[in-house]
């Protein structure tokens, strides 16, 4: 069958089931639009700025597991992507991005929109292509796939000349070999499970890589059957019911004291799906003292990268984790557990402060729903993290590693599309909502009912907070004076919202608004002087459990 | 101590600016790198040496294994690898001409080119062998030189062979095998 470039763009997305992308259009990429239009089988939601179309499909891949598509034009379509793909690097996401070129004969001559994001996105995406030859186009799609959803999953951008996307070539139906899979060691997983059989303290860490593998029920199997304690970063929220008996919280940074203590007497760590990030460990070296870690991960190159691990076990997650359920005993470990009894609940180590009280509020409105939540990055993201009790995998969805300020709204876009049933809300301050909030527009233009939270305290609350502690309180840069009115800009969107200045009023607005059929804004309105406690001072070279002292 | 790491990797264009690239984003200095078309015309080897201590290079050959172009990587063993760099020498050369060509020769250096004032050698070898042949020949005055990166194979029947590529790559109409 002959068909154009852009005709097998789409049929390589159909044969892959892909039925929505984002996107926005621009001259060298028309051919796939025109296309796109024609075949009625992909919905393409146009969102106001190329980064919200990058965010939605990340949103759209961390709610499903499936991969996300975004499109962009060339030049300034192209680099407007980077952020969201450089977001999707560095939390494992498989993004597919499709870029327009220019012709193939202006390539190198600084056309008009000519930018060659094949060498910008290198170091920022799993690997990308541009496709010089049409006779290459489908394979290369097909390939571009399976390199983003296989192994550790990452963003894959295909860059496609205007006059690729117009020649005409033979097209057929095609699959790939499959990509062998890894699988673990068995003689290493007898030695993680000796090791564990005779752990005294042993905590386990639940990161982002067990959502990514869908491990999660394989992790909850291990560790109920174990009785251990379990501590999650801001990535693996959700892995672990936040109401089970065996779940510490959050650790970390700002995270709560029962689970960075939990990590400091610790004898046995054994870390699922983690990469011991700086904002998790703190001070590496004082981290591992006396410990030994045993890490599972899917990418060879975590293991003893940034912490030196005892024993690193790679390959198939959920294997991994049967197998060690299989090789290792149940053991006696009270002690352990009363002694992590005596130290202060979650619920009394979140200051003093007002900020968590409203996110507080929301966990009788949310539990036992199927909901999405996405945040920005800072003070709100911290707070969501430590006081929101998220039940599932794919619940809780964040920028973790790159933390982009602007996420939440267009990946919650991303979010409801790839799960309607499910009730979405976005949570941003008030910075970040500044930076994408233009994807109102989206909402409104599709009617896509996805809850918008905003809270506001008139500032960059997480850099007032550092400026606090590290900089002696010489504030620059960190107030928004004049006070947004966020439910105004909603309303010039034709978006109904409200202002809340209580947990209560929040709560119901919520509990309102999710029965909507229609977006919905929420502003929050709290004081600056909110801090986000517990706060471990990062680069300190003490253990993530020496807190700073906000209380004068 | 010095590393010497060989890669083989799919022949796509760009390949060797991801491998290059990701040198220098973790951190990390190439001392020399070669590259050339293997006996399998969609493979290529590379060639890189860098300083660095056991922990970095484990982590470095992990890094680099994880480009999908790349099919192998090995760090070589420096005492049963055979090792050579090329270095082409512009030496001048005025009466002193024969006294040049007869240290050249110690060093198995050919001359390339002779004019009436000049000469180009070649002398292959390990660095060792090249430092000392640009040290004898410094005294004579070199115009200028270029020098090659180190290329290395491990001796004996161990070798970097791939049986089945990880993923199905485009093939390229200059890369097909004839």
């Amino acid at each position: 069958m002959k068909l154009t470039g852009a005709e097998i763009m789409v049929k390589c997305l159909a044969e892959e089931g892909v039925d929505t992308i984002f996107g926005y259009p621009g001259g060298a990429i028309l051919p796939f639009y025109d296309a796109i239009r024609a075949s009625g089988t992909i919905q393409h939601i146009l969102t106001a700025h190329e980064q919200g179309a990058t965010h939605a499909a990340d949103g759209y891949a961390r709610a499903t597991g499936k991969i996300g598509v975004c499109v962009a034009t060339s030049g300034p379509g192209a680099t407007n992507l980077v952020t969201g793909l450089a977001t999707a690097f560095l939390d494992s996401i498989p993004v597919i991005a499709f870029t327009g070129q220019v012709n193939k004969s202006l390539i190198g001559h600084d056309a008009f929109q000519e930018v060659d994001i094949t060498s910008i996105t290198m170091p920022i995406t799993k690997h990308n292509f541009l496709v010089k030859d049409p006779a290459h186009l489908a394979q290369t799609i097909r390939l571009a796939i399976q390199i983003a959803k296989s192994g550790r999953p990452g963003p894959v951008l295909i860059d496609v000349p205007r006059d690729v996307q117009t020649a005409t070539i033979e097209y057929t139906v095609d699959k790939l070999r499959p990509v062998r899979e890894v699988m673990p060691d068995q003689k290493l997983v007898d030695k993680a499970c000796e090791v564990i059989n005779n752990a005294k303290r042993p905590v386990m860490i639940i990161g982002g890589g067990v959502i990514n593998a869908n491990g999660e029920y394989d992790a909850m199997h291990l560790c109920e059957k174990l009785h251990i304690p379990v501590v999650s970063t801001l990535m693996g929220l959700g892995a672990i019911s936040a109401y089970r008996s065996l779940f510490l919280g959050l650790t970390g940074l700002h995270g709560h004291e029962k689970a960075n203590n939990a990590i400091r007497e610790a004898d046995v760590i054994l870390a699922v799906g983690t990469r011991f990030n700086d904002r998790v460990t703190g001070d590496a070296k004082n981290y591992t003292q006396g410990k030994h870690i045993i890490h599972l991960d899917i990418d060879p190159a975590e293991v003893d990268k940034n912490v030196s691990t005892g024993l690193g076990i790679t390959g198939n997650m959920n294997i991994t984790l049967n197998l060690l359920e299989k090789g290792t005993k149940e053991h006696n470990l009270d002690e352990w557990w009363n002694l992590i009894e005596s130290w202060p609940s979650n619920d009394e180590d979140c200051g003093s402060a007002e900020a968590p009280a409203f996110f507080k509020a929301l966990n009788p409105v949310i539990k036992d729903k199927d909901y999405v939540i996405t945040t920005d990055v800072g003070q709100h993201q911290m707070w969501a993290a430590q006081n929101l009790r998220i039940q599932f995998a794919r619940q809780f969805i964040s920028s973790g590693g790159l933390g982009t300020m602007g996420f939440g709204l267009p990946a919650a876009i991303g979010a409801k599309l790839a799960r309607p049933e499910a009730k979405v809300m976005s949570i941003s301050g008030d910075g970040g909502f500044k930076m994408t909030g233009s994807e109102l527009f989206t909402l409104a233009q599709y009617n896509i009912p996805v809850i918008a939270i905003v809270i506001n305290n008139t500032g960059l609350g997480m850099i007032r907070q550092l400026q606090t502690v590290f900089f002696e309180e010489r504030f620059m840069a960190c107030e928004l004076s004049p006070c947004t009115d966020f439910v105004k800009y909603a309303g010039a969107f034709g978006i109904a919202g409200e202002h809340v200045s209580t947990p209560e009023a929040l709560a119901s607005a919520v509990e309102k608004a999710m029965e909507m059929n229609a977006p919905y804004l929420i502003e929050v309105n709290i004081g600056r002087d909110n801090m986000v406690e517990p706060m471990v001072a990062s680069g300190s070279d003490k253990f993530i459990n020496s807190y700073v002292n906000f209380k004068k | 101590m010095e590393q010497i790491i060989s890669i083989v990797v799919q022949n796509q264009p760009g390949v060797l600016m991801r491998v290059a690239g990701l040198f220098s984003r973790r951190g990390y200095n190439i001392d020399s790198l070669a590259v050339g078309t293997t006996q399998t015309p969609e493979l290529s080897r590379m060639t890189v040496t860098m300083e660095a201590d056991e922990p970095t290079i484990i982590q470095v050959v992990k890094q680099i294994a994880k480009l999908p172009e790349v099919e192998k990587v090995k760090v070589l063993p420096p005492a049963s690898s055979a090792k050579r760099s090329m270095a082409m020498v512009k030496v001048h050369a005025g009466e002193k001409r024969i006294e040049i060509l007869r240290l050249a020769e110690v060093f198995r250096a050919h001359a390339v080119d002779v004019t009436g004032e000049s000469l180009i050698f070649l002398v292959t070898g390990d660095d060792a062998k090249l430092a000392a042949f640009v040290n004898v020949m410094r005294d004579y005055g070199i115009s200028e030189m270029v020098q090659t990166g180190l290329v290395a194979l491990e001796r004996g029947d161990e070798h970097l062979g791939v049986e089945e590529s990880r993923y199905e790559w485009p093939v390229f109409e200059e890369n097909k095998a004839v």
